[in-house]
């Protein structure tokens, strides 16, 4: 059955983002005031067939493990959800 | 015995006839080895040089690790073969779990080019085994993800085990302890961020990167025996 799959991929607690750390430093500039701890991920949407839930999880999991992410410096969150 | 160099390319290189030209410039043989192929034609040293192998598209080097060619360089790293992998290549071998650690975007989110003044931090690798600790190299840089960042204990790591082979003078692009090139343990993988190729005649502003690529047309030789 499908399911459609959503994950966000984030820097790791700690790691440095400089993207996140660049956009915090302009929005002063636009009158954008007291914005702290801006983070910068990624976000992929895909769809994915399997028997069941759990299945689509561990593909999931082990596409992330392996490809999606870099686990050095980044975590990924995953949501699944079944598609009519 | 003459040894060969091979250099992959990967659709998106774009320094391996930089590193043909450098490498004959030394002295040394070369060619040119398609990331499709499986096969190393028996070369004895491995460059995985500079471009953006496949687009970089969901990260540098994230694809090309899948590519059949890096199936081979492992092998050929596993059994002590020399690897270098410069700039883009540096980001290859990370994602292939050749090094440790990852290349983020620079600090500041600045493309940097231009040329860095880097420091010999470690003759034990295949890319320093002609140089001398101390000596401070002009190698050209040219990259936005050349960050280098690693936990802590990987770093103690590093250093304990004399695994940082080049550190950057003044640090351009927010590198974790002012690294700039590491090795393996066993010294024959090395990544790094400057292009030694490109600094191989006066007429390019220095030549200061002889002494890498002769180091490591020198460990080729070794390798060859």
């Amino acid at each position: 059955m499908p399911f459609a799959v959503t994950v966000h991929v984030e820097l790791r607690p700690g790691i440095a983002d400089p993207q996140g750390a660049t956009i915090e430093r302009s929005l002063p500039a636009l009158g954008f005031g007291g914005v702290e701890g801006v983070r910068v991920g990624k976000l992929l949407r895909f769809t994915v067939d399997a028997i069941d839930e759990a299945a689509a999880r561990a593909e999931v999991d082990d596409m992330c493990a392996r490809f999606l992410t870099n686990p050095v410096i980044e975590d990924a969150t995953v949501i699944i959800e079944a598609l009519p | 015995m003459s040894a060969r160099v091979g250099i992959v390319l990967f659709p998106g290189t774009n320094c391996e006839l930089d590193v043909t030209e450098a490498i004959g410039s030394i002295g040394g043989e070369s060619r040119i080895l398609w990331h499709g192929d499986a096969d190393l034609s028996g070369v004895d040293a491995i460059v995985i040089p500079g471009g953006f192998a496949h687009g970089d598209y969901l990260r540098p080097g994230a694809i090309a690790r899948f590519s059949p060619v890096m199936t081979a360089v492992s092998e050929f790293a596993a059994n002590g073969g020399p690897v270098i992998g410069i700039c883009n290549g540096f980001q290859v071998l990370t994602e292939s779990g050749l090094l440790p650690g990852a290349l983020q975007k620079n600090a500041g989110l600045k493309f940097r080019c231009g040329m860095a003044r880097i420091r010999v931090a470690s003759t034990r690798s295949a890319l320093t085994r002609s140089a001398t600790v101390g000596d401070v190299l002009s190698i050209p840089i040219n990259h936005f993800e050349g960050n280098y960042t690693c936990d802590d204990r990987t770093l103690a790591l590093l250093r304990d085990e004399d695994r940082i082979a080049f550190s950057y003078v003044d640090n351009p692009n927010g590198s974790t302890g002012d690294i700039a090139g590491i090795s393996n343990e066993a010294g024959n993988v090395v990544g790094l961020m400057p292009h030694p190729e490109r600094a191989c005649n006066p007429l390019l502003g220095s030549d200061d990167g002889r002494v890498l690529l002769t180091s490591l047309v020198g460990s080729a030789r070794a390798a060859a025996v």
